[in-house]
């Protein structure tokens, strides 16, 4: 099949502006395969970034009702005080720790004590949600330290870290102290050491993150911890991992999905949407390079009908074609490939999206899957051409 | 010594009111080394004849034997590898592959044969070449060749694996008297030297006579 190759190749350069408009039109189906390829990887790795990356994968969580909220006045909530809400919590959670921490599919744990409170700052009041986090876990889950824009995120007794616009709006700064009443009535004043901004209202305003040891004090609670956050290196595989940590611990452990169907329906969507648009590049150059290989076949009926007679086999013939379909389906895929990492380059890395401009992912390209399918493509749009040549008669073919 | 027979062979086209009778019983031997002109007027199957006898078309009926084969039963895969190795053809028309050179097209059966370009085939084309007259020629683009050298580049190619047999379908009707002379003369020349037998038809009787032997096809059967 060398041979073949030799002829297939001939037939290519013989024709040079047909070949390279081929070439050109197969990239072009490359480059959007590619292209999409990145935005949508993109998109996905900067929706995962800005909500499912920051969240809890599988969590482990106190059966109790919530504190019932009574009502809500400007600046002041009556929370239900009733002693068996607080006493939720799990108390053998830090012994299964460790259980939980050795399975492969767990990046991080972060114990967690939660609760409701109010921070007082002279006359101004906010209700937050407080969350007790482990001294060095205090960006397991939520990359905390990546959204501080003064301070730092780490945690130690006797601090609080709040988010930007929530300190705006109590006239507190950096290094000041405020006075945080929990739902138990525990009193204690914190000195404010971080301040970040997710970007979302709702961190930014109701959010307190104290360290767990605080939280403690604040909420009662000297020996458990009311949830357990867990992380995993991959967010699929929540739905087959939650059961699995139930059964090791005997604790509930309830996936994203459950509460998250509709972010990964949109994630789901927007997959959908770049397959089909994936799938139509390829058509496009599946078709593309069989009409073009068609009218080849056509053309060159008398030659194929001297080499049939010179004792080249049916196959041959075929393999002359099909070798012509894959040469093209590597060179088209190659060039695609090539100007699409270029084209892909200006665009800033993934770990620095920025908004308003598209959030494209260079590493997302699929440059090797893009080349693989368009040499398969190529190779099977080439069969047909391949076929109906290697049934050119030679008799009428040279009686042409 | 025999080196083809053909018995009763009977080739018709069409069927109804459109059925042509192009062959009706013809019998036909070609000694070894025979050099033979299929002579007879327009229409008279030829053609036919010799796409029969080259195995790229099965006769309607009769017998077709070469070499001590059958080729009547022969499969698809099997004439196609027996054309290789023991038939060479030169047409009149689209002889040549365009876009290679014309050593490329001589040792185009080769090739076939061997699966690539072997060096001895190479060499081999380059010598066939040389005795055609178009020493000069052997890298030249088939394309831009004249009328004349491309017929002497398809006698070449004809030659290349040494068949036993060439059937040469009017080999010289494109071509000036000289050249058409010239290409003859060559013809004769291989048959001499290496025993190669030749069928070759032509309507010229100038031609025809530089041939040992005449066969004259009409009414369907090899009539002189
Ligand atoms: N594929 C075909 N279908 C129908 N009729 C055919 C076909 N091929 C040949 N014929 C008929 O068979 C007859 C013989 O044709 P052929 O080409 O063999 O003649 P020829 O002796 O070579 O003529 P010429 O000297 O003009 O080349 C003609 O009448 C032709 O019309
Ligand atoms: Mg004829």
């Amino acid at each position: 099949m060398l041979y073949a190759l030799k002829i297939a190749s001939r037939y290519l350069t013989a024709s040079k502006a047909q070949t390279a408009l081929l070439v050109v039109g197969v990239a072009v189906g490359v480059f959007l395969f590619i292209f999409m390829s990145a935005l949508i990887g993109g998109l996905a790795e900067f929706i995962m970034s800005r909500t499912a990356g920051d969240m809890s994968h599988v969590t482990i969580e106190a059966q109790a009702e919530d504190p019932g909220q009574i009502a809500t006045f400007p600046g002041l909530v009556l929370l239900a005080h009733d002693a068996s809400s607080d006493a939720a919590e799990l108390r053998e959670a830090l012994n299964l720790m460790p259980l939980i921490e050795v399975m492969p599919e767990v990046l991080a744990v972060s114990p967690q004590i939660t609760g409701a409170g109010l921070l007082r700052r002279g006359t101004r009041v906010a209700q937050v949600s407080v969350v007790g986090l482990e001294p060095g876990r205090e960006s397991a889950i939520l990359n905390l330290a990546g959204y501080m824009v003064e301070g730092d995120a780490q945690l130690r007794s006797g601090v609080i870290l709040l988010g930007r616009a929530l300190a705006l709006e109590l006239g507190l700064e950096l290094g000041q102290s405020v006075v945080l009443q929990s739902q138990d009535g525990i009193d204690a004043t914190l000195t404010v050491t971080g301040l970040y901004q997710i970007g979302q209202g709702g961190p930014d305003r109701r959010m307190a993150y104290v360290s767990l040891s605080t939280a403690r004090t604040l909420f009662a609670m000297p020996q458990g911890v009311s949830r357990i956050e867990i992380k995993l290196h991959d967010l699929y595989a929540a739905d087959a991992v939650a059961p699995r940590i139930e059964a090791l611990t005997g604790l509930p452990a309830e996936s994203w999905t459950v509460n998250g169907a509709q972010l990964l329906e949109a994630l789901n969507a927007q997959a959908q949407t770049g397959y089909f648009l994936k799938t139509f590049a390829m058509i496009t150059i599946v078709i593309g390079v069989a009409s073009a290989l068609l009218l080849s076949t056509y053309r060159r009926r008398p030659e194929i009908g001297i080499m049939r007679a010179m004792g080249a086999s049916r196959l041959f013939v075929v393999g002359v074609f099909v070798t012509q379909g894959a040469l093209i389906g590597v060179m088209g895929g190659l060039l695609g490939a090539g100007v699409g990492y270029l084209a892909l380059l200006p665009f800033p890395p993934r770990d620095a999206f920025r908004s308003g401009t598209l959030p494209m992912d260079i590493t997302q390209g699929a440059y090797g899957l893009a080349i693989t399918l368009t040499v398969i493509g190529a190779i099977l749009a080439s069969i047909l051409p391949a076929r109906s040549a290697a049934r050119v008669d030679p008799v009428t073919a040279i009686g042409q | 010594m025999s080196l083809l027979t053909v018995t009763n062979l009977v080739k018709t086209f069409g069927s109804g009111d459109t059925e042509t009778r192009v062959l009706r019983g013809l019998d036909l031997t070609l000694e070894k080394g025979q050099m033979a002109a299929l002579l007879g007027p327009s229409g008279s199957g030829k053609s036919t004849l010799l796409t029969i006898l080259g195995t790229l078309m099965h006769p309607t009926s009769g017998g077709h034997d070469m070499l001590g084969v059958d080729l009547t039963t022969a499969s698809d895969a099997a004439l196609t590898t027996f054309r290789n190795l023991h038939i060479g053809f030169v047409f009149q028309f689209h002889n040549l592959l365009p876009d290679f050179t014309a050593l490329e097209n001589v040792v185009f059966p080769a090739a076939i044969r061997e699966g690539r370009e072997t060096a001895a085939a190479r060499s081999r084309g380059a010598d066939l070449l040389t005795r055609m007259g178009l020493a000069e020629r052997i890298d030249f683009p088939s394309a831009n060749l004249s009328g004349g050298q491309k017929q002497r580049v398809a006698v070449a190619r004809a030659l290349m694996n040494a068949p036993e047999l060439v059937l040469a379908d009017e080999p010289t009707g494109n071509l000036d008297r000289a050249s058409a002379l010239q290409v003859m003369e060559l013809i004769g020349q291989i048959n001499r030297e290496e025993g190669t037998t030749f069928l070759i038809s032509t309507h010229d009787e100038k031609i025809a006579a530089t041939c040992a032997r005449q066969i004259v096809v009409g009414d369907g059967v090899v009539s002189g």
